[in-house]
């Protein structure tokens, strides 16, 4: 019997230490990725990728400027697509959607969550890309703007549905109306929730480079105005990346750098945010 | 204010069964029972936020002022109809000032010298001035207990209520804030109509002028305060008086 | 102060006289409506997606019918167009991601949920999470640089040396291909199936936990006998959502599998997933029916994610 019990102890041995050998190994990819995206890319980092236009093919030098302000421009035209029709999206499924239409909705959003980035691409080429025979800042912004909804609708909902019941009836019960009560009291009661669920939803979208590619599609130049292609940063790291030129290869390092920066600062700020506020609560 | 064979329903569940009682001004009327008797149902009915909770219902009339509530605008009627709920919830991002001041700025009152004189008033006639006069712009959550629930008090007076309904406001409180609270309203209700329920029978007898007793969603009976504890009517308010259930 | 001076101006206002339930006055009509607007406008997003997907597919559906599924020549210049290695590979490349991640995933939320003090599985969990925040395109660099050239000289060597004599690992070491693909796949989608797995795990009841542990069980026994059991639908559809992931995922599985529409028996041959073409060809699309190809295969890989989303949400509901 002590055998049979030795045995099962080195089981029980075995088994947890195949797991914590998982835990060590897969935080061990996630360092490993920080570091070498880091140390790559920090070494191509200069002053003139910040500011400098890309350079033509085969020319050294030249840097990200157009690719950087890109990514943010169309970040801003997405979160002015996308962010309205899922906050009060999810404001409507919170406050009035206990029905079936509710139900639609909700599954709405997981549909249009579930629709891979790429085939979002392919839809907003169909609606703005076809009609206006033109790549274009627009068409990128709507591809992004559209994958910010299901986030959004449901990182909404969940939070005002967060908002205790008294609280609603308090201010109910002082003789305001019902849109007031919700406007002026609900939602600053989830404020900080709403907010925090809106960054995350951004910063995953910042990221994305399927979408774009034949969205926005690339500008080796500035971009001016909503109706021209647009160059980002995700897209360009694509495009050097899988070129032969050596130095391209060093600028998708450093392209990789900032995105990644942008990403995943924007991610644990609102992450960490979050924490703060229900310790708060 | 009175109300007149009042029934309510929750979806199916009949909680109310034909309730009439008068309500005297300028008094204290106390309703107590055992829990699950349709107190809280009642009262709020009277200031139509029963109907609020989905697949609830009521029938029945309700006059203020010899106006059917039921013709006026639920909002305008809460106005004149306040409350004070059991668990005090200061509004979160709020300060104390703006908690107070809240009714009457969602209402369009903007003047900030008038808004303040209504907030001094309110928090004095809720005994919380003193206080707080000089945090005002402190966060409401940040206050003790006993301070919450008298600063939603104060929220509630703002907006110039004639009448004010209490449920349960001091069964979240220890002793000594519920008797600050029982302090309040006895000066309170010189200005203004109070319905207080509570489970807590001494607090009914020391602070109401009429009492109501509910048993199992019906008045059982409702009375002068010192009769109903002397010398009851019904057999089972005596027995709930005397503790022998609930 | 008397009381009456301020009362007054407050009540100013008619008292509407209107009976029922529900919005009254304007500003509850405008809202609601404002909010359903919005509300309409996600369902009519979601529906114009799977219209125009399947609208400017028309041609080639027409003309290809159902072999297109099933059709193995992918043939722009001929204009012949059958998707069946882009299934190929897509279901090819996510079932070894699957395959990878899922022990992994699993591994790490039992450590995690069973083994880690409170404090420890926090902060891990919040790094892991980190995982699925990196976007696709940096995971593609890292792929082409760092996985490939790791495969090309070390990983498929070995594999073709030790296990050549079966098919599925035969072939030369281009680095690239349908394994290199997997495995980047499978880091990728690590993290969800850790995190759902490890808040299921966290959710078991501790007193079935006890129950087993009071019948003389180990700990790893514990874990087997009365937490993976409960946890099973949790985890399972913790799987799906991964594999819906893992199934549109397009730059880092573009950048690694070596984009070659063929069938092949081995792991090591270059491949071709649905997502990838459409990222490499659509621009260069000269014909309309070429057009229509890509958006059939858009058509075809919207309707396996929603089928498996679906799938994986309806298993995660029963759960809660």
């Amino acid at each position: 019997m002590s055998a049979s019990y030795q045995k099962r102890r080195l089981v029980n041995f075995i088994a947890f230490g195949l797991t914590g050998g998982c835990a060590l190994l897969t935080l061990g990819v996630l360092f490993f990725i920080l570091g070498y995206v880091t140390a790559h890319g920090f070494a191509s980092l200069s002053w003139s990728f910040f500011t400098q236009l890309p350079k033509p093919v085969g020319d050294p030098g030249g840097g990200m400027a157009n690719a950087i302000a890109g990514t943010l421009k169309l970040i801003f035209l997405a979160a002015w697509i996308g962010l309205p029709i899922g906050v009060l999206g999810g404001v409507y499924l919170a406050e009035f959607g206990g029905n079936a239409f509710g139900f639609f909705v909700r599954y709405a959003a997981d549909v249009i969550n579930g629709v891979p980035s790429i085939v979002m691409g392919i839809f907003a080429y169909a609606i703005v890309v076809l009609p206006m025979k033109r790549f274009s800042t627009l068409a990128g912004g709507v591809a992004l703007g559209l994958m910010l909804i299901p986030i959004a609708v449901r990182s909404t909902e969940e939070f005002l549905k967060l908002v205790p019941r008294s609280i609603r009836e308090s201010a109910l019960a002082l003789g305001i109306p019902r849109w007031k009560a919700i406007l002026w009291i609900v939602i600053p009661a989830a404020l900080r929730g709403l907010l925090t669920g809106v960054m995350l939803d951004l910063s995953r979208v910042s990221g994305e480079t399927a979408p774009l590619l034949f969205t926005a599609f690339g500008n080796r130049f500035w971009s001016s105005g909503w109706l021209n292609p647009i160059a980002s940063l995700p897209v360009m790291i694509f495009t050097y990346a899988v070129s032969p030129y050596a130095d391209w290869h060093r600028q998708a390092w450093a392209a990789a750098l900032v995105l990644l920066m942008l990403v995943l600062i924007s991610n644990v700020g609102a992450r960490l945010l979050m924490r703060k506020r229900i310790r708060a609560f | 204010m009175e109300a007149q064979n009042i029934q309510a329903w929750f979806g199916d569940k009949l909680v109310l069964k034909n309730i009439s009682m008068k309500i005297k001004p300028r008094q204290v009327s106390a309703i107590i029972g055992p829990s699950g008797c349709g107190k809280s149902t009642f009262i709020r009915c009277l200031n139509r936020m029963h109907e609020v909770v989905p697949g609830a219902r009521m029938e029945g009339r309700v006059l203020l002022d010899g106006a059917d509530i039921w013709e006026l605008d639920p909002v305008l009627l809460r106005r004149r109809v306040g409350m004070v709920f059991q668990k005090a919830q200061p509004f979160p991002t709020m300060s104390i000032f703006d908690n107070v001041a809240a009714g009457l700025r969602l209402n369009g009152l903007r003047n900030r010298r008038q808004l303040s004189a209504v907030v001094e008033q309110s928090l004095k006639r809720a005994a919380l001035w003193d206080e707080v006069k000089d945090h005002l712009d402190k966060p409401g959550t940040g206050l003790s207990g006993g301070q919450q629930q008298r600063l939603c008090i104060a929220r509630a007076l703002a907006v110039s209520p004639a009448v004010l309904l209490m449920d349960e406001p001091c069964s979240a409180l220890d002793p000594i804030a519920t008797a600050r609270i029982e302090e309040l309203i006895l000066t309170l209700k010189k200005n203004y109509t109070i319905v207080i329920v509570t489970h807590n029978m001494q607090q009914a007898a020391r602070v109401s002028d009429e009492t109501a007793f509910f048993l199992l969603g019906e008045l059982i009976e409702f009375n002068n305060t010192r009769t109903i504890f002397t010398t009851p009517g019904d057999k089972r308010t005596e027995d709930y008086i005397t503790g022998r259930f609930g | 102060m008397p009381f009456v001076s301020i009362e007054k101006p407050l009540l100013r206002g008619p008292a509407l006289r209107r009976k029922g339930r529900g919005p009254f006055g304007i500003g509850d009509r405008l809202f609601k409506g404002l909010a359903l607007f919005f509300a309409w406008m996600i369902l009519a997003i979601a529906v114009m997606i799977a219209w125009q997907l399947w609208k400017n597919s028309a041609l080639s559906r027409r003309a290809f019918g159902w072999s297109f599924l099933t059709g193995q020549i992918w043939d722009p210049v001929g204009e012949r167009f059958g998707a069946l290695p882009f299934i190929f590979g897509t279901l090819v490349s996510s079932a070894i991601a699957l395959l990878v991640a899922a022990p992994m995933g699993i591994g790490v939320a039992v450590f995690l949920a069973e083994l880690a003090p409170r404090r420890v599985s926090d902060a891990c969990a919040f790094l892991i999470e980190l995982l699925a925040a990196i976007p696709s395109v940096v995971y593609g660099l890292l792929g082409i640089f760092v996985l490939v050239p790791w495969m090309r000289v070390h990983l498929q060597p070995w594999l073709i040396r030790a296990f050549g004599f079966i098919p599925l690992f035969r072939g030369p070491a281009y680095g690239v291909g349908m394994l290199t693909a997997g495995m980047v796949l499978a880091i990728m989608v690590i993290p969800f199936i850790t995190t759902l797995s490890r808040e299921v795990f966290m959710s078991v009841p501790v007193s079935l936990k006890e129950a087993a542990l009071a019948l003389g069980a180990t700990h790893w026994e514990s874990v087997r006998l009365a937490v993976l059991p409960y946890a099973r639908s949790g985890v399972i559809g913790s799987l799906f959502l991964a594999l819906g992931r893992a199934l549109g995922e397009t730059m880092a599985v573009t950048m690694v599998i070596g984009n070659r529409p063929q069938i092949a028996a081995s792991l090591l041959a270059p491949g071709y997933t649905m997502a990838a073409v459409l990222a490499n060809e659509f621009t260069e699309a000269t014909s309309d029916l070429y057009v229509h190809a890509l958006i059939e295969i858009g058509l075809v890989l919207f309707c396996i994610t929603i089928l498996v989303n679906g799938l994986g949400r309806l298993i995660l509901i029963k759960t809660r």
